[in-house]
């Protein structure tokens, strides 16, 4: 049997928001990933710290308090200080237009705003991991 | 002519001709929909028992005998970004447009007992709400607005008692005493624990910190709501509008029975107690949603708890209206979803009301937007004519149906949380989380269906969206704010203040002691939330919840 894909749902910094990453997560799960959800107010070292432990291939980061344009580019910052900047990060939430471009220029490989089909989500996995 | 006999003739030639839409309809609350509500589904209605009459038992009607003839809901726009400074610009703003009462919207770190300077505060200060650290900060979010003229409502949860006390030290100030200040702190950990997240210490400690409220405002603020129990958020998070209730009223009963075990006379805190729902876009559903929660909540608290005031049985309610629904495509829309909401509110009895922006699916609402917002209530309340007639849909079989059928299906959920040993237990179980999240998802996968059409989004679709002009908060915020923490620490009596954390560290460690009066000392002495919360999390220790997916 093939290895299933191991993602990690990470929500960095405060925010209390998790209907979105609960959706995901199952959704990711549904569609034949291997899903662990981290809870709420995880630092971005304990985000990195649990995707080495838990030799996942992506990470996803949820996050609506806007703090994104802070906390996403730490969690990548990290993974390059630990040699883990194979594990690939992506983002949802309520994230302005505008920021996308900076975020993905940090190397986040994607970001998803309010609206968009977890289905969206699970062919850009496929596509990156098939 | 019997429906029975219109089905079998008139409408059977009409289903022949043309099947309807769906095969069936069905409400957020999985009720099937009739095509047709008649007398019929009213027999045995009981009008004495079921609804009565506006400001009497069991209230279905309105807590109020004349409601908005008498004068209309207040109306509450949430608000608060950045510093203090800011946030008391955009306050003197809505009160120069119109709005009736104020309302704060703290930053994470404030909610969760972290200082600006803190690390777990970085990237968080002055996002979803304003930045406060200590008393001073209170003061200049207050400043020029005289405190014994506003009711303030604050959304602060695990920090509120700390909050509180800011409040009424700024009001002792500006010359106000705590008898005449009127306003709302939120105060509901347990749905903070089941959908919202901004809980710190466990429930134990938790529920003692929430009756230590209770019974130092019975005492110093009589005209202060201790409590905001929310159902907003739950719903929000994703639950439907039968759950809503239930949850609500279950965390309810909930702090009922914690201030009754702490030795409260039901009715000395009870009329305090107010809650605060969601409003859907599903009209007639979200009315009779309304309705059914007075109705039940008065029986419990007369049945249940004995309560002999009317006052203890009155279910008073602050309405939002459902953030979740916004689309951040096409966000003009959003303006039409708020009226619609607006209207069930109203039409549901609200005591107040905060309408959305039609771009917070994105950020912020700029100014614009929050007037827009405003302009929708005004609209509502004095060009509709809503609001000149009391209850206005009661009678409607389809609404009296509606409202018999949630009742009920809140009945059973509370029944299933009794069996279970209350809120409290369902919540560390993980019981109501798992119960929204199953419906959260349920109603995506509608949506992704297509079962479920969302205009805008997934279907009537345009391409290449110019994106709006959003609100931007300054990101040196957090700069400010740690700039005027360290003054803050230079210039206070650090002796006085340490004295003070100390007491407060000791107090709670006696299970006896009110809490209130300690905090209030340490909020005089210009301690931080930070302070504050550090030495209560040392001597409570830390939630940790249980993850469900």
């Amino acid at each position: 049997m093939e290895k299933k894909i191991r993602i990690l749902m990470a929500k960095p910094g405060l925010d209390g928001h998790d209907r979105g990453v609960k959706v995901v997560s199952r959704a990711l799960r549904d569609a034949g990933f291997e899903v662990i959800y981290t809870g709420l107010r995880q630092s971005p070292e304990q985000i990195v710290t649990a995707a080495i432990e838990e030799d996942v291939d992506a990470i996803g980061l949820s996050l609506l308090s806007g703090a994104h344009n802070h906390l996403f580019p730490r969690v990548i910052e990290l993974l390059k200080e630990n040699n883990a900047e194979d594990i690939m990060v992506f983002g949802g939430g309520v994230i302005p237009e505008e920021d996308i471009p900076g975020l993905l220029e940090k190397g986040v490989a994607a970001i998803f705003t309010p609206g968009t089909p977890t289905s969206a989500i699970v062919q850009f996995l496929n596509e990156r991991f098939g | 002519m019997s429906k029975k006999e219109w089905e079998s003739s008139v409408l059977a030639k009409a289903l022949a001709k043309r099947a309807e839409r769906k095969p069936e309809f069905k409400t957020s609350s999985g009720t099937t929909i009739e095509r047709l509500y008649t007398p019929e589904e009213l027999e045995n209605f009981d009008y004495e028992e079921k609804l009565g009459y506006p400001g009497e038992y069991p209230f279905t009607r309105g807590i109020q005998p004349t409601m908005y003839r008498g004068r209309f809901w207040t109306m509450r726009q949430y608000a608060g970004f950045a510093t203090a400074e800011e946030s008391n610009k955009r306050y003197k703003y809505l009160l120069e447009q119109g709005q009736t009462g104020l309302s704060v919207a703290f930053d994470l770190p404030t909610q969760i007992g972290y200082d600006s300077d803190d690390s777990m505060a970085a990237g968080e200060v002055g996002k979803v709400g304003v930045a406060i650290d200590s008393l001073a900060d209170i003061e200049t979010l207050f400043d020029g607005i005289p405190l014994d003229k506003v009711s303030t409502s604050m959304t602060i949860n695990a920090t509120a008692a700390i909050l509180l006390a800011f409040y009424i030290v700024a009001a002792e100030k500006q010359g106000v005493s705590p008898d005449k200040l009127r306003g709302t702190i939120q105060n509901d950990i347990l749905k903070e624990y089941a959908a919202r997240g901004t809980y710190i210490f466990p429930p134990a400690p938790s529920m003692r910190l929430i009756t230590n409220i209770f019974e130092y405002c019975s005492k110093e603020i009589p005209g202060w709501n201790t409590i905001s129990i929310s159902g907003y958020h739950i719903r929000e998070a994703g639950s439907t509008a039968a759950q809503e209730i239930a949850f609500t009223l279950a965390n309810g009963i909930a702090y009922v029975e914690a201030a009754i075990k702490a030795g409260l006379d039901v009715d000395d805190f009870a009329g305090r107690l107010s809650f605060f729902f969601n409003a859907h876009n599903d009209l007639f559903e979200e009315v009779a949603k309304f309705r059914a929660a007075r109705r039940l909540w008065a029986r419990i608290m007369k049945e249940r708890f004995g309560a002999k005031k009317e006052r203890s049985m009155m279910l008073r309610f602050h309405t939002q209206t459902a953030g979740s629904t916004l689309t951040a495509q096409q966000p003009d829309n959003n303006i039409i979803r708020v009226t619609i909401q607006t209207l069930a509110a109203v039409l549901g009895g609200t005591q107040s009301l905060h309408t959305n922006s039609r771009d917070e699916a994105l950020a912020l609402p700029t100014e614009d937007s929050v007037r827009i917002a405003l302009r929708t209530q005004q609209i509502v309340a004095y060009e509709s004519g809503v609001a000149d007639t009391i209850d206005p849909l009661a009678g409607s079989y389809y609404i009296e149906s509606l409202t018999d059928s949630l009742e009920k299906q809140a009945l059973e959920y509370i029944a299933k949380i009794d069996e279970m040993g209350g809120a409290v237990k369902a919540i560390e179980q993980g019981y109501m989380q798992r119960e929204i999240a199953d419906s959260a998802y349920n109603y995506q996968m509608q949506v992704e269906s297509g079962e479920k059409i969302v205009v805008g989004m997934n279907s009537f679709k345009i391409d290449n969206e110019k994106p709006p002009q959003l609100m931007r908060i300054d990101p040196e915020v957090g700069i400010r704010q740690s700039e005027k923490l360290r003054k803050l620490r230079e210039t206070r009596n650090n002796a006085a203040a340490e004295a003070c954390l100390a007491a407060l560290e000791k107090a709670a460690g006696s299970e006896n002691e009110n809490l209130m009066p300690y905090i209030l000392d340490c909020a005089r002495e210009y301690c931080t939330i930070g302070e504050m919360c550090d030495v209560l999390r040392r001597a409570f220790g830390e939630y940790r919840p249980m993850e469900v997916i």
